[in-house]
């Protein structure tokens, strides 16, 4: 008979993790040296960020390379399995292996319980330029401090200089519209007789946050709030339109930087970090332009990673000395460098920086300072029910852009099970959805 | 004197010991707390919430579909093709040992291994367009892995998985050919059976019980056909085995999850016991 795939797979999960974190405390440590030996007990540090190898390669190799203080071990796997472990540390209490967690701002909801309250260390980045919206996150919309900002990242369009000369007249494909997208993918269909656009729609892919930073805010103003409204009604019919002209393969990309590359499709939205081997390896063929705007502005979603210590931590010092590290401008322009993620501290980009991530670094700071620019945090205070939220509305879009269902049907079906996660999580209003008392509503 | 016959009937329960405690702790156990977390609430108490929630996904009935048609359309060919392999295996012509060989090759790839390695032949800008344009037998690349059909996904999904697995059912036919006597093939060519005549009343009806094992392993295995409609359908091709895996990793929810293997499990033991009744090994095979 067969296992149930689920539990197999965390088991192996777990003792691979378990067998990594025992051999790594063996091998050589990653900026450790026998001169470190006063700096106190190794650590684990778990992050959910950089899984694919070259990523984590750059983190032990480049990015920790010049740390001197304890021995750190960098763990790094797929969402379930790092939460699962971090929560394993922390039901067995007493002192565990990890000392520094590195996660997106959703991914602390679950885990909340057994992280430290670090105000006092963030305290000590006051003068770094951390925007206070990114040090407000980190309460979680509470009143203790989870974790300190790490770094951030976000979404925008890639696109292939060969579809510039279909732009429809009058666009400026720096502040491009939703209809002026879907009139683009349009004229390349008419002109071409190619579906040219590509999002994200497959396993593993982020459609979930295009849809909760970008299409629902830009559109209705809100996102759980709005998520049955008439403005959502005419956002979904927007949708179904810019689907026309969309490659059909898209309901198999995870990252759009592929497709881009073999120019399946030649525009592409996605997160920066799933666009930036297309635009390092193309640099002159590509160009990297702010995520479009609908009625309601252009909102756009910031994802925030930060760096928590849990209860746990076998070495605190270590801990907070590491963060330190992090957070040290060098490194913060190393990590960009490396695997492209943006600083949260104020620091001065490079001019020899790459030119694939100078692209991308435009395209941020147009995103950020166009005149109609708002942005959006990735959903708050949903915790474990983040999986069930996004499911929600992942499902929403396959029942109506892929199989064609009643709009305003399933709207009403699928907001019961949106309300469901936001009121068993006990989820207040967030980002665009302003303020609520109690659990925030579909209304 | 008791004591040694006590010790010689205690041998073989002692020798099965360890096989039982494998059974038990890594396989019953899994199984029966997979069991509880479809049925419990996070209380403890017996619930139907989570069976019920698994029945009413947008994904359900479609995954039990998907999963049917793929059986239905892997299952055959794979044996027939293993067949055919097996007797040409069998046949002893020229290079057949090397023959094996190669048809065993696709067993040491991964299945995510191998399901990126067909998608690399079936996607768009793939292997498969490229050599059909070279030849110009088409215009355009065509779009093989499209929702809009969903026919072509279905076909390169059960492409992929016979080049990956049929040689598992190859090996356990060989095995069967190679427990057949000589003496029944001698006797066949005496009374002047040809080689058809030979395989259909010789070989056929003594290979059933290999044919039987290889049809329930194949079958549960088809079950869990996973990496392959990853990696070709994408979210196009929902899958009891896939639904399972996307509630435990995207939607964290090991309830449901546990749900959907519960089903996985009633479908797959269906399916033996089906195949153990209509495919009901005779005594005399057995016994040979």
């Amino acid at each position: 008979m067969k296992r149930p795939r689920s539990l197999r797979s965390a088991a192996l999960a777990a003792s691979l993790a378990v067998l990594l974190a025992a051999c790594s405390t063996q091998g050589a440590p990653a900026g450790g040296g026998p001169e470190s030996s006063d700096t106190g007990k190794g650590f684990v540090f778990a992050s959910t960020q950089f899984t694919p190898t070259t990523e984590q390669e750059n983190v032990r190799n480049k990015i920790l390379a010049s740390y001197k203080g304890a021995p750190v071990d960098y763990v790094t796997d797929a969402e379930n399995v790092i939460l699962d472990r971090i929560t394993a540390e922390i039901k067995a209490g007493g002192q565990g292996q990890i000392g520094l967690v590195g996660l997106e701002n959703g991914q602390f909801g679950t885990i909340a319980n057994g992280m430290q309250d670090v105000g006092k260390v963030m305290d000590k980045y006051k003068d770094k330029g951390i925007p206070a919206d990114f040090v407000n996150l980190g309460k979680l919309s509470g009143g203790t401090q989870y974790y300190v900002p790490w770094m951030q990242a976000t979404y925008f369009l890639a696109i292939n200089k060969k579809a510039m000369q279909y732009l429809p007249s009058g666009a400026d494909v720096n502040a491009l519209t939703y209809d002026q997208l879907i009139a683009w993918g349009k004229n390349i269909l008419d002109k071409t007789g190619k579906r040219m656009i590509g999002l994200p729609a497959g396993n593993n892919s982020l459609l979930h946050r295009l849809l909760q930073g970008y299409f629902y805010p830009s559109y209705t103003g809100g996102l759980v709030t709005t998520y049955k409204s008439a403005d959502a009604e005419t956002m979904w019919k927007a949708i179904k339109d810019l689907w026309q002209y969309t490659n059909p393969q898209s309901t198999t990309y995870a990252f759009m930087q592929d497709p881009l590359q073999s120019e399946e499709v030649w525009i592409g939205f996605d997160h920066a970090a799933r666009l930036i081997n297309v635009l390092k390896a193309k640099p002159n063929d590509f160009m990297a332009v702010p995520a479009p705007a609908g009625p309601k502005g252009r909102y756009f979603m910031t994802v925030l990673v930060g760096l928590g210590i849990p209860k746990t931590t076998p070495n605190q010092k270590g801990s907070e000395a590491l963060i330190d590290y992090l957070l040290q401008s060098s490194t913060q322009i190393a990590t960009l460098r490396e695997n492209s993620f943006f600083p949260v501290v104020k620091v001065d980009i490079p001019s020899d920086l790459d030119a694939g991530l100078k692209l991308e670094a435009d395209a941020v700071s147009k995103q950020a300072t166009a005149k109609d620019a708002k942005p959006v945090p990735l959903p708050v205070g949903l915790g474990a029910k983040g999986g069930d939220f996004n499911k929600a509305m992942v499902d929403t879009f396959q029942r109506i852009v892929i199989k064609n269902e009643d709009i305003k049907t399933v709207l009403g079906e699928q907001s019961a099970l949106l309300q469901k996660a936001v009121t068993d999580a006990g989820a207040k209003c967030w980002g665009p959805d302003g303020t609520s008392s109690g659990p925030c509503q579909v209304k | 004197m008791s004591a040694r016959r006590w010790r010689e009937d205690a041998l073989p329960f002692a020798l099965l010991l360890p096989s039982v405690a494998y059974l038990a702790l890594l396989i019953l156990l899994p199984m029966f707390q997979a069991l509880l977390l479809a049925i419990q609430g996070d209380d403890g108490a017996l619930t139907t919430e989570h069976l019920q929630r698994m029945a009413n996904d947008v994904n359900f009935r479609d995954a039990i579909r998907n999963t049917l048609v793929l059986l239905v359309l892997i299952v055959p060919a794979q044996i027939v093709l293993a067949l055919v392999m097996a007797l040409l295996v069998h046949s002893r012509i020229k290079g057949h040992r090397w023959l094996l060989y190669i048809y065993a090759i696709p067993l040491a790839i991964s299945d995510l291994a191998a399901g990126i390695l067909w998608l690399s032949v079936f996607t768009q800008q793939g292997y498969l367009n490229t050599v059909l344009q070279g030849l110009g037998l088409i215009k355009g690349p065509i779009i093989f892995l499209s929702y809009e059909n969903i026919a072509l996904v279905f076909a390169a999904i059960v492409v992929a998985e016979s080049w990956r697995a049929t040689a598992l059912v190859l090996v356990i036919l060989i095995a069967g050919l190679q427990l057949i006597p000589r003496d029944y093939f001698e006797a066949a060519d005496l009374f002047g059976a040809n080689r058809i005549g030979r395989t259909i009343h010789v070989v056929l009806p003594l290979l059933r019980p290999s044919l039987q094992s290889a049809l329930i392993i194949r079958t549960i295995f088809a079950f869990t056909t996973f990496a392959a409609v990853f990696a070709l359908a994408g979210r196009n091709l929902p899958i009891v085995y896939g639904e399972a895996y996307n509630w435990y990793t995207l939607s964290r929810d090991s309830h449901v999850a546990a749900s959907y293997a519960l089903v996985l499990l009633l479908m797959a033991g269906t399916m033996t016991v089906f195949y153990l009744r209509v495919l009901g090994v005779g005594k005399e095979q057995l016994g040979r």
